[in-house]
Formats: C-alpha cells, sequence, structure tokens
C-alpha cells in the first residue's frame, strides 16, 4: 500500500514538472523579449518606430520605421485568410458532411500531406512556379509579391483550417441533423442552417490557426515575397514583420539589432492579440 | 373513418439482417395508433421508414409498398423533403436546435419557404400554443431552447413538428427519457392532438399504449403480429404471441 501511493507521488510529481517547463518556456521567451526589444524603442521612439515609414537600416543615417513591415504582415495575413478560410471551410464540410468515405480518406490524407511539407519546399515552389507565373500573367517586372505570398500562406494555412473544421463539424451530434431533416430541409440546408451554426465555435478556432500560423511564417514568404521593406502594394516586393528579423539577424549589431528585438516583440504582441481576441470571442459564444 | 398511411408487404434489410418482414398494415387518420413490441422488433424501423428517415441509414434495402394518401412513398417523383413535412417527427430523446426556442420553431416554416415576420409571429405562436408549451415560454421566445428542462424540451420537439404543418406525426419513443409528470403532459398533448393530426406513437410502455392509443399494433422479430383496438387487443389478443408479451411473459 505504501510503496504504490510513493510511485502515485512520484508520478505526479514528474508530470508536475513536465507541465512547469512548458510554462517556463514560455515565460523565458516573453521576458527575453520585452527586456531585448524595450531599449531599441526607446531610444526610436515608439511612435516613430511603429509608424515610421522608412526602414533603413544599414544607412548611413538610420531610419528604423516599420510600418511596412507591421501593414504587410497585417494584409499578407488578411489576404491569405480571405483566399484560405472559404476553402477550407466548404472542404471541411464537404468531407466532413458530404463525402463518401472512400474519398474523405484518400482527401484527408492528402491534406495530412500537405500539412507535413516542410515551409521552405512552399517557398521553393512558389519561388519557381508562382512568382514567375505572376510575373507573366500581370505582365509585371518582377513576380516576387505580396501578391505571390498571400497566394503560398493561403496554402499553407488550408490544412489547419480544413482539419480543425472537420473535428468541429464531426462533433455536431447526430440528432441535430435528424431533427432538421425531419422537418423537410434539404442535407445542404442542414448543413449551413444547423450543422455549422453548431460547430461555429470550433470554425472560429480553424480561422485563429490559420491567422496564427500565417502572421508567423518566415521562410516560405521570405522566398516568394522579394524582401524589399516598400509599403505593401499587392504587385510590389514587401517585406513581412517575420522576414524582416530572419533576413538581417545574421549580419546586425548595435541599434539595427535591437530594433530586430523590438520587431520580435511586435510580432509577439500581435499573436497575443489574435489569440486573446479570438479566445474571447470563442467563450462568448459558449455561454451565449 | 378513412386509412391515412398504408404499407403493403413491407420489407427491410439492414444489410443482410432483415429487420421487417412482409409489414402490411392501414393507418386510420385522426387516431392514435401505437405500435408495441420487445426490443429489436423492428417498430422504430418501421416508423422510420414512414417518413423514409431509413434512408439516410448506408446499405438499407427496401421491398414493398408504403402510401401517404394513396401516393407510393418510395416513388420516384416524391420529394423526400415534402413528405417530412408532412409527416413529422419526434424523436426519443429531446433534440432542440441549440438556438433560440422562436428560432428552433421557425425553422420549419423557414425551411418551406416562410419570410414574412408576422406570419412566423403567428405560426411560432400557434404552434406552441398547440403543444401547451405557451404559457411557459412565451416571455422568453429569444433565449436559448437548450435552457429547457426535459420535457419542455420534448414539447418544444413537438411543436416545432407542429410549425411545419404535418398531416401525421410519427413519435419514437418520445416519453421514453422523461420524468411521469412530464410523460403524462405529453399524453394529454397526444390526446388533444389527434384531433386535427394522425399520431403513430412507438412506445416501450403497455401502459401508455392503453391509456392513449385507439389501435394497437403488436411488432415481434420484424413481423407485425397483431394489428387492432387497442381495447380488444389488450383484454382478447387473437394470437398466443400478443398474450405472452401484454401479460409480461417475456419482453
Amino acid at each position: 500500500m505504501k510503496k504504490n501511493r510513493l510511485f502515485e507521488n512520484i508520478i505526479h510529481g514528474i508530470f508536475l514538472i513536465l507541465g512547469l517547463i512548458t510554462i517556463g518556456c514560455v515565460l523565458l521567451i516573453t521576458v527575453y523579449l520585452v527586456i531585448s526589444g524595450i531599449p531599441a524603442i526607446r531610444e526610436i521612439g515608439i511612435i516613430d518606430f511603429l509608424f515610421g515609414k522608412k526602414w533603413a537600416s544599414t544607412a548611413e543615417e538610420p531610419a528604423f520605421g516599420i510600418l511596412p513591415f507591421i501593414l504587410t504582415s497585417v494584409y499578407g495575413t488578411a489576404g491569405a485568410i480571405v483566399i484560405g478560410v472559404p476553402i477550407g471551410f466548404m472542404t471541411a464540410v464537404y468531407l466532413s458532411k458530404a463525402a463518401h468515405p472512400k474519398v474523405r480518406t484518400v482527401i484527408e490524407a492528402a491534406v495530412n500531406l500537405l500539412a507535413g511539407i516542410p515551409s521552405v519546399v512552399y517557398g521553393l515552389v512558389g519561388m519557381l512556379v508562382l512568382v514567375p507565373g505572376i510575373r507573366k500573367l500581370f505582365n509585371i517586372p518582377d513576380g516576387a509579391s505580396l501578391f505571390a505570398a498571400i497566394i503560398v500562406l493561403a496554402i499553407m494555412i488550408l490544412p489547419s483550417i480544413i482539419k480543425v473544421s472537420i473535428t468541429a463539424l464531426d462533433a455536431v451530434p447526430k440528432e441535430y441533423e435528424d431533427a432538421s431533416l425531419a422537418l423537410g430541409a434539404t442535407p445542404t440546408e442542414t448543413f449551413f442552417r444547423v450543422s455549422v451554426p453548431t460547430a461555429k465555435s470550433g470554425i472560429a478556432a480553424a480561422v485563429v490557426l490559420g491567422v496564427g500560423r500565417a502572421i508567423g511564417e518566415a521562410m516560405a514568404v521570405m522566398m516568394v515575397s522579394g524582401n524589399v521593406p516598400n509599403m505593401p502594394s499587392l504587385f510590389q516586393s514587401v517585406r513581412f514583420l517575420t522576414t524582416a528579423v530572419a533576413s538581417e539577424m545574421a549580419y546586425s549589431s548595435g541599434l539595427q539589432q535591437q530594433a530586430l528585438f523590438s520587431i520580435a516583440l511586435v510580432l509577439f504582441l500581435f499573436i497575443m492579440l489574435i489569440n486573446a481576441a479570438l479566445n474571447f470571442f470563442l467563450k462568448g459564444n459558449k455561454e451565449g | 373513418m378513412s386509412d391515412i398511411m398504408t404499407a403493403k408487404e413491407l420489407c427491410l434489410w439492414y444489410g443482410s439482417s432483415q429487420a421487417l418482414k412482409n409489414v402490411s398494415i392501414s393507418i386510420p387518420e385522426k387516431s392514435i395508433t401505437a405500435l408495441i413490441g420487445p426490443s429489436g422488433c423492428g417498430k422504430s424501423t418501421f416508423l422510420k421508414t414512414l417518413n423514409r428517415m431509413n434512408d439516410l441509414i448506408p446499405e438499407v434495402k427496401i421491398t414493398g409498398e408504403v402510401s401517404y394518401k394513396g401516393v407510393n412513398i418510395f416513388d420516384s417523383s416524391v420529394d423526400v423533403c415534402e413528405l417530412r413535412r408532412e409527416v413529422g417527427m419526434v424523436f426519443q430523446k429531446p433534440n432542440p436546435f441549440p438556438m433560440s426556442i422562436y428560432d428552433n420553431i421557425a425553422y420549419g416554416p423557414r425551411t418551406h419557404g416562410v419570410k414574412s415576420k408576422a406570419k412566423l409571429d403567428e405560426i411560432v405562436e400557434r404552434a406552441l400554443r398547440d403543444a401547451a408549451i405557451w404559457d411557459e415560454v412565451k416571455d422568453r421566445l429569444k433565449k436559448n431552447a437548450l435552457g429547457l428542462s426535459g420535457g419542455q424540451q420534448q414539447r418544444l420537439c413537438i411543436a416545432r413538428a407542429l410549425a411545419a404543418e404535418p398531416q401525421v406525426l410519427l413519435m419514437d419513443e418520445p416519453t421514453s427519457a422523461l420524468d411521469p409528470i412530464s410523460t403524462s403532459r405529453i399524453e394529454e398533448l397526444a390526446l388533444q392532438l389527434k384531433e386535427k393530426y394522425t399520431i403513430i406513437i412507438v412506445t416501450h410502455n403497455m401502459q401508455q399504449a392503453v391509456r392513449i392509443s385507439d389501435n394497437t399494433a403488436f411488432f415481434l422479430l420484424g413481423e407485425l403480429v397483431e394489428f387492432g383496438e387497442t381495447e380488444k387487443l389488450f383484454s382478447q389478443p387473437k394470437e398466443k404471441r400478443t398474450e405472452d408479451y401484454i401479460t409480461g411473459r417475456f419482453g
């Protein structure tokens, strides 16, 4: 008897420590980012930093305005969501509710594969296929643009949107759907008027994941967006918050390096904000 | 009294197992018909055939005929949505949609194209009154239906079915998940509703069949063993198997 309890306590302790490791990592990253991100913002001035339109970190008279990066990240993510969410959502509705089980197995396997492709491969294919394609299609000097990044991001967020939406739609009690059909609604009416509203918080969670993945992606967008700190425009080369950090970190020093940490801090706050806002929204849904 | 639904030599298979064997029965309109029998005897399966809810189960095979108002419901020209509007259904477990009471009731009419707010208001009130739940919910029509008690939810589901203006109401053990007081309210309700609607009710509870039904059908192992006036079936069953069941010798 005694021995057993001791064993239980040890196991309990191990689980607790493992849990604390996770929390510890989050705290460490947060504290480190705040500490290393604040000095540059102080020196540059928060207004000039956040709303400055010019980024010239290595110029003789350096300028550290990150508004182009912020707007590019926001537009890029929004664009990816606008394209990716409808496609992903409809795919999920089809797979969860209408598709033949065999069709579903095949498409789900493909979606899982899509989720497992490393982002550098997305970038590579984007660079070799999408960028020249856009250049020819729209007849512009360089295809590496915000538009290319949006397309790549939209494809990259598809798996998370599809998978999380399917889970939510599968969890809709069959009784609800039966009730709707028994009232004379067609299957399609049933999906969109009963199943989808019932699964809405799960579908919202899918969108959050998509936003998180899109705003945090660096490698693939760096390869297709041209990586020039312009103010964002659909068919121009742009630089994202993530790529701004990634592309200069290797050779940065002094205030430039500190400013990169500040950019990372801004990115971090963005993700916190999105998560908090949508968590709040999800909670409200459940209680309502 | 004329017959509203008639089954002729109806057989049904789930895959290779036969759930209904040559069932022939005529349901008189504006009356309550009870379907009784032990678990797995096919009574629920038969009920779900009447509004073609069995279509949703893969590998179901049906032979024979069911006619509603003289039309074979398996005919390819029959619009199954229209059939289900006329032959409504109340399920075993109360299953209101996770939306407001009003939206629950308005679901059927909206599905069938009613858009005007005034018309919907009228239908919702009438359905809730018919289901004897209006007084309990009239002040909270915009509240979520899942906040109601189990008995209220079931009456709400009946109201929701009535709002689609059916002719026939199928009830699949509608009181088996409810307490005795809620059960008696539903039974009273059924007795009121038979003035306007034809009710076919599956029940495990033989007392319930005696209390509310005009006719009773006894199913056993997929066969319709006996069908007749409730009073006669329970007092002088023609079949030995019926007698054994209603006297509690098995099942």
